[in-house]
């Protein structure tokens, strides 16, 4: 086994080592439960399909993803064994690689056992399972970024509650970043080549097209290149804060 | 050219603080290490630049002949490194975690088998295999991230601290082994404890605020004491001070120290100049005059007043009597 796989290997079943994987799983399904029957009105619409379970999920994914990714570094500083973890025969970004495809995994897990959902839909209706297959791989997609950036942001703090803090706080610009939410904070003074680009950040937009059953190819670009840059700055805030 | 670490004018600066300031250091298969020096000196810093955890403002590392940074992988597989205060996964049970550490250190699932079984006989850990690593005692932890050092046979063994939170008998067994594995590796330690210098070392550094104050072996370190070749009596008090004045005029002899050792009796220390051997002249003079002396021993040295005097006092001219 590669020294990548092996390192996500032990942090996968460090997640079911405490009761943390449990209570994720369970918040996660409840949550998405309610979120889909109650609030997306899933009976009520009359339409075979998922859109009020995907809707909602960025949301939840703004609020949860924090929640697994703010221990991925802090905790290593914390506890000193960054200090043994970078001193073993493998590189700065196997590490980083490793521990994000542990992450990544497990939110993959959380999200496959969504699957009554799908066997619901299935069960009343016809609907039409490519758009809800494009729906998952998107849901994983965004799940990736969101954890890219929750990543990086664990790896500046040696405090958990910061990392999740700020990691939320993030999560949420970019949910929301093609929205005045945003936009009119930088309006203000930011040029329009700036507001236009921090519009086209936001997860929901690129999220939505994907979910309609669309998987273009400029998406998943967006999705794996914010990925690649938040591992990236990962790396760099490793070295950073290694002798702090 | 049998150099495994090769260390030269180490120096590491954390913004305006100078943590390293040109250490040089070899260390060759078969020696160990002990490198000393007072809390915040310097030593935990060398050793992370020396196993590339950190990287050093300037200086070179040369891990087995070949620089530290031409490729840190392979050097990093050649050594075992226990870092301060033995960090491991604390969610994992020993069992995991040195499988864990077999793995990605690259054993094949036999060698992995068999060095699991040696390591853990030979560090007792059998007690407390299925046990969460949080909840063992220090001593247990400690063992645990010796265990994970030693795991792959490394050439290169690099420790900070190893007996830091054990008992006696644990210290010693730790010491027994690291003399055990001592001949086929070069070994460095880190300790604050001096007697660790005599039971293991076969040479020894010490750094003070950054710097090199000393390096040479446990046998010179003692030669730089002022109680080395000093010769002990324990006399009768009643002729303690007639002892004491004629140890005085002895030829050689700097100063006697007197200390009360018990009720009836007083322990007379007679420095010598330059390190001179007094003991000849000194058991003369007691057999000229007929002194009952209870006990008469001669001094090697007092590790502990050496070092205080060598990092209390870093002068250049110390340092640089190093070359």
């Amino acid at each position: 086994m590669s020294r990548v796989g092996t390192l996500m290997g032990r942090e996968f079943r460090g997640y079911f080592a405490t009761p943390v994987a449990y209570v994720f799983i369970v918040i996660f399904l409840f949550l998405t439960g309610i979120f889909t029957f109650y609030i997306g009105n899933f009976y009520e619409r009359n339409q075979a399909d998922l859109e009020p379970f995907f809707r909602y999920l960025p949301w939840l994914y703004m609020l949860l993803i924090p929640a697994i990714s703010m221990r991925l570094w802090s905790e290593e500083r914390k506890s000193g064994t960054i200090e043994l973890l970078m001193t073993l025969p493998l590189s700065l970004a196997d590490a980083v690689i490793g521990k994000f495809l542990a992450a990544w995994a497990f939110t993959a897990l959380a999200l496959a056992l969504t699957f009554p959902l799908w066997l619901t839909v299935n069960y009343l209706g016809s609907p039409d399972n490519r758009v809800i297959a494009a729906g998952y791989i998107g849901s994983l997609l965004m799940a990736g970024g969101f954890l890219a950036i929750g990543s990086c942001i664990s790896a500046l703090t040696k405090n958990q509650v910061i990392a999740f803090v700020t990691s939320f706080v993030i999560c949420f610009a970019f949910n929301l970043s093609g929205f005045p939410i945003v936009l009119d904070f930088f309006r203000a003074w930011a040029p329009q080549a700036l507001v236009d680009a921090i519009s086209s950040f936001s997860f929901l937009t690129h999220f939505s097209s994907i979910q309609k059953g669309v998987i273009d190819l400029r998406d998943v670009v967006f999705f794996s290149s914010l990925i690649a840059f938040f591992l990236y700055a990962n790396m760099l805030a490793i070295d950073a804060k290694k002798s702090s | 050219m049998d150099n495994l670490i090769e260390v030269t004018e180490l120096r590491k600066q954390f913004g305006n603080l100078v943590a390293v300031d040109g250490v040089s250091l070899a260390v060759k298969r078969g020696d160990v290490l002990g490198f000393l020096g007072p809390n915040g000196a310097g030593k935990s810093t060398t050793m992370k630049m020396i196993t590339g955890f950190l990287a050093p403002t300037s200086g070179a590392i040369k891990i087995g002949g070949r620089a530290l940074t031409d490729d840190p992988i392979a050097a990093k597989a050649r050594i075992g490194y226990l870092p301060e205060g033995a960090p491991a996964y604390g969610e994992m049970t020993p069992a995991a975690f040195l499988d864990f550490i077999g793995d990605i250190r690259g054993l094949t699932a036999m060698q992995k088998a068999q060095r699991i079984r040696e390591v853990i006989a030979k560090i007792h850990l059998e007690g407390v295999l299925n046990q969460t690593i949080e909840t063992l005692s220090k001593g247990y932890k400690r063992r645990v991230g010796l265990a994970q050092a030693i795991l792959h046979d490394p050439e290169i063994l690099i420790m900070d601290e190893p007996t830091d939170g054990l008992d006696p008998n644990q210290k010693h067994e730790v010491r027994s082994l690291i003399k055990e594995m001592a001949p086929n590796k070069a070994i460095v330690i880190s300790t604050h404890i001096l007697e660790e210098v005599d039971a293991v070392c076969t040479c020894t550094a010490i750094i003070a605020k950054g710097r090199l104050v000393f390096s040479g072996t446990p046998g010179e370190l003692e030669a730089r004491s002022r109680y080395h070749n000093a010769v002990t009596l324990t006399v009768d008090t009643s002729h303690a001070q007639a002892i004491e004045e004629a140890l005085r005029g002895l030829q050689n002899v700097e100063a006697v120290e007197r200390a009360r050792h018990g009720d009836a009796v007083v322990r007379l220390t007679a420095l010598p100049q330059n390190g001179h051997s007094i003991f000849t002249s000194v058991q003369a003079l007691t057999q000229r005059h007929g002194w009952t002396v209870a006990e008469m021993f001669v001094e090697s040295g007092h590790l502990d007043e050496v070092f205080r005097a060598i990092t209390t006092d870093t002068r250049p001219s110390l340092a640089g009597e190093q070359k």
